[in-house]
């Protein structure tokens, strides 16, 4: 479904290129394999503020990365999660040439051109984002107490990728000069042509712009060293927050992404909480009317995953009363598995998203951006075909199996969040969580 | 240049106005249900009316329960969208070519015939009774609620479309089924299908579900007509303070009313709003982001209605640096139509961001029954897109400088923040901008 063509430069660059036609864009998608799991304890938040720091110029561009791909009516971005950081353009197709020579600078001659005036710029600008995204917005620290509680301490997922503020405050150009020279070099990146180009003056665009970067130090791969039977015990924490409503989150450790259930994770993601037919949006929304919303996902990562279901309590509405439903939506699953409609409904939705998830050539989970995922998890471009046959493949006992093994309630994180000055609305016997 | 996708007009046999456009590629298609029927068309003292009807399509029809609805939808992996914007409700539907038949029945009965049941109605209109009151906690919602109420008083864009908590109390059965049989009329609709099916197989499939509905004209005086919106009163400088006590940042608002889509000037409004803060290399997010790192980011627009709508800085600022980034965009506001003129490297700059990448536009079905969709609601020839081009290439520095001379107006505009007043009051109390009025974040549009 998607055709492509890989190769390996010399230097240790993976090249991936993607022909469609259509419209009359091409997409440059590069991936980094480095994530705030390779971050060190003292030093969180650093491979974020590093991608930041990859739009500021390079040693033969040293004016910034927007102006000259903005002038050429291209769209770009960048982002990191916790195992890797993306880069992007989508520029018509006389403009190909043009943004691989920009992504080519800035991963050959960066550091040149790195000042400490644009370091501390781009730090405040980081911890503006924090304030803004997480600090100042409501629930907007759950995500923090949730990974420090559902990944022990010494785990690579403990942390979040925004980082503490102290440590964002805390760190150097010096700091961004190692991290550049350990992680960013073509052994590490996996980088895809896609959209309106021929496949063999594509590699010809890229040898010319790539070939000359040196290769580097191959990257120690990291290591889940946390205890996966942690937590051993249910885990009850709360945090008070500028909100209306309490908020639940039950959070369990689940299969890594592509590992053994991982797919049936989603899919009892889906039959739990996908759309108005879910089994909680019945019991919890539509029937009881006890909550607002409810989600559940698998939050599927390379070396380790977490599942979480979520629900906001209505008004009056007490969150131990939603615990209540849902650990009895989880029993009934774990004794009987879901019904067989509520399966094939859930495949029916996961197929339909890997359809739509075509339409795009470039941008965040456009093709190109699935070639590279595809690509750095999986040393294998074309896994979508596997992947989607992962999710054909699942049984109503897989589902019940997954329920009773992976979401025990002795084995649970459930964080409340609760109105500031309502600690006593938390889950009895919760514990304040620590998160700033 | 790369062209917009060919849009075929047409009727259904019943009448209803159809706009296709064959678009190859994955097995999608996308439908758009237009109604030139928004939050501006809430009837006096019902701010929220529309919207709430709009959540209550698909919660059930003559034939269907609202589960049953769902899991129709469920089971051809469709994608429902419900989307009331001031001057427009829209439902649309994204699913895989083979079940587009499937897919615009349901939309049919969705669009035409829901059953409002009483207990949906109550159910429904407590869930946007709470998503309203935890509005209260999110810098963003309240700063665009004070500012929109600020700038429109007393005008059908004077509120949002989600309401207020005591319209919203009172709301019945009978007020949501009259709005519907009121307003929500496919006399005015445009039905809007892009993807993978030839021009006939599109028609077909319409005629078989859409093309059954009767189609008749809304209740004169239901809809609201943009030509008869009152003008709004050319306000004094107002600066809005909303205290939240010890928070890190300051959300702003900056505007007023500025343009509607049909005006003359409106490209020389897309390059003046590109280079003043549009995109990334604006001139506000350099000095407010890349310069100053008060911010994460910074944009503006004009939000171009059926009638005049607002002109709009927003952004979320470190609190300490809430008077000195106003101070910077009133300052801005100014000098781009007086002494600092856009110069041509810049102008050059917005032109080709806005021409070059227009194709990446129209890649998926779901841009080009959007576009589409712009086309109907605003009345704008069908040549448009392919005009676009052309119309910003045509924009020179004169035009850009007369376009903010007419539709910037710092002198008159509503400044909100959101933030700590403890720390923000003194200096906003020192711009010298008129008194600063205190609103209380927990109140909604009373």
């Amino acid at each position: 479904m998607m055709d492509f063509t890989k190769w390996v430069l010399d230097n240790g660059l993976e090249v991936i290129v993607h022909e469609d036609h259509r419209c009359p864009i091409a997409a440059v998608n590069l991936w980094y394999h480095v994530g705030s799991k390779n971050e060190r304890a003292g030093r969180t938040g650093l491979a974020h503020l590093f991608e930041h720091l990859m739009f500021e110029g390079s040693a033969h561009h040293d004016t910034g990365y927007f102006a000259p791909l903005q002038q050429a009516g291209a769209s770009l971005n960048g982002s990191t999660s916790c195992d890797r950081t993306n880069y992007w353009e989508v520029v018509p197709t006389n403009a190909l040439e043009l943004a691989l020579w920009l992504e080519s600078d800035r991963l050959g001659y960066l550091l040149p051109a790195l000042t400490a005036a644009k370091f501390e710029n781009q730090r405040d600008v980081v911890l503006n984002e924090r304030r803004q995204q997480y600090e100042n917005r409501p629930y907007g620290l759950a995500l923090m107490a949730l990974m420090a509680a559902v990944f022990p301490s010494g785990h690579p997922y403990h942390w979040t990728t925004i980082g503490q503020t102290e440590d964002v405050q805390a760190a150097t150009l010096d700091d961004a000069h190692e991290f550049f020279k350990a992680f960013y070099h073509p052994g590490n990146a996996s980088l895809t042509v896609a959209g309106d180009v021929d496949t063999e003056s594509a590699l010809e665009l890229v040898r010319r712009n790539f070939d000359e970067i040196q290769g580097g130090p191959p990257v120690a791969s990291v290591v889940a060293d946390g205890d996966r039977s942690m937590p051993r015990a249910e885990v009850r924490i709360l945090l008070e927050d500028r909100v209306e409503l309490p908020r639940l989150y039950l959070a369990w450790r689940s299969p890594r992404l592509f590992g053994e259930g991982d797919a049936g994770m989603d899919l009892l993601g889906e039959v739990l909480a996908g759309g108005k037919t879910s089994r909680l949006y019945r019991a919890l929304v539509l029937d009881r009317q006890l909550a607002t919303d409810v989600s559940a996902a698998q939050g599927s990562r390379e070396i380790d995953g977490w599942f979480c279901i979520s629900a906001t309590a209505a008004p009056g509405r007490e969150l131990a009363e939603l615990d209540e439903v849902i650990s009895g939506e989880l029993n009934n699953l774990a004794d009987a598995g879901p019904e067989e409609i509520e399966l094939k409904r859930g495949i029916t939705q996961i197929e339909a998203q890997f359809v739509y998830s075509l339409q795009t050539v470039g941008g965040f989970n456009g093709r190109s951006d699935q070639l590279n995922a595809y690509n750095v998890y999986t040393g294998d471009p074309g896994f979508m075909i596997q992947d989607r046959a992962r999710y054909r493949e699942a049984t109503v006992g897989d589902l019940r199996d997954l329920t009773a093994t992976q979401l025990l309630a002795e084995r649970r994180v459930a964080l409340s969040v609760v109105p500031t000055g309502a600690a006593n609305r938390a889950l009895a016997g919760s514990v304040r969580a620590e998160v700033s | 240049m790369p062209r917009f996708p060919v849009v075929r007009d047409g009727r259904l046999s019943n009448g209803l106005a159809l706009k296709i456009a064959e678009h190859p590629g994955p097995p999608v298609v996308t439908f758009r249900l237009m109604m030139p029927v928004g939050s501006a068309s809430d009837p006096p003292g019902s701010p929220g009316l529309a919207a709430l009807t709009a959540d209550l399509l698909d919660e059930g029809n003559a034939d269907r329960t609202g589960l049953e609805v769902h899991a129709a939808l469920d089971a051809i992996g469709a994608r429902l969208g419900t989307e009331v914007s001031a001057d427009a409700t829209v439902i649309s539907l994204t699913t895989l070519s083979r079940y587009a038949s499937e897919g615009l029945a349901l939309l049919a009965d969705i669009v035409a015939r829901p059953r409002f049941d009483d207990a949906d109605v109550d159910r429904v209109r407590a869930l946007r009774r709470s998503r309203l009151r935890q509005m209260r906690s999110a810098p963003s919602a309240v700063a665009d609620r004070v500012f929109i109420e600020t700038v429109y008083p007393e005008h059908p864009y004077g509120h949002l479309g989600v309401g207020t908590d005591e319209s919203l109390a009172g709301f019945t059965r009978a007020d949501v089924f009259g709005f519907h049989q009121d307003a929500y009329q496919l006399g005015i609709a445009t039905l809007i299908a892009s993807g993978a099916l030839t021009h006939d197989q599109f028609v077909a499939s319409a005629e078989g579900s859409f093309g059954k509905l009767t189609v008749r004209q809304p209740t004169k005086g239901a809809v609201a007509e943009p030509m008869c919106f009152n003008d709004v009163r050319a306000l004094a400088t107002n600066v809005v303070l909303v205290d939240r006590p010890g928070a890190v940042q300051s959300e702003l608002r900056v505007g007023h009313v500025a343009a509607a889509r049909q005006t003359p000037d409106y490209h020389a409004l897309r390059v003046l709003n590109t280079v003043l803060g549009g995109q990334f290399v604006s001139r506000l997010n350099q000095v407010l982001r890349e310069e100053k790192g008060y911010t994460y980011g910074v944009h503006t627009v004009f939000d171009c209605r059926r009638a005049p709508g607002p002109f709009t800085f927003q952004g979320s600022v470190q609190a300490d640096a809430t008077v000195e980034s106003i101070r910077e965009v009133l300052g801005q506001m100014v000098s781009i139509g007086g002494d600092r003129p856009v110069v041509p490297a810049e102008l050059d700059l917005a032109q080709a961001a806005l021409t070059r990448g227009f194709a990446r536009g129209f890649e998926t079905a779901g841009q080009v029954v959007r576009g589409i969709g712009q086309l109907v609601l605003h009345e704008l020839p069908e040549d448009s897109y392919d005009r676009f081009v052309p119309e910003v290439e045509a924009v020179d520095i004169g035009g850009v400088t007369a376009a903010a001379k007419a539709h910037l107006h710092a002198d008159r505009a509503t400044i909100v923040v959101v933030g700590p007043a403890e720390v923000v009051g003194p200096g906003l109390d020192a711009l010298g901008l008129g008194e600063v009025i205190l609103v209380d974040a927990l109140t909604d549009g009373e």
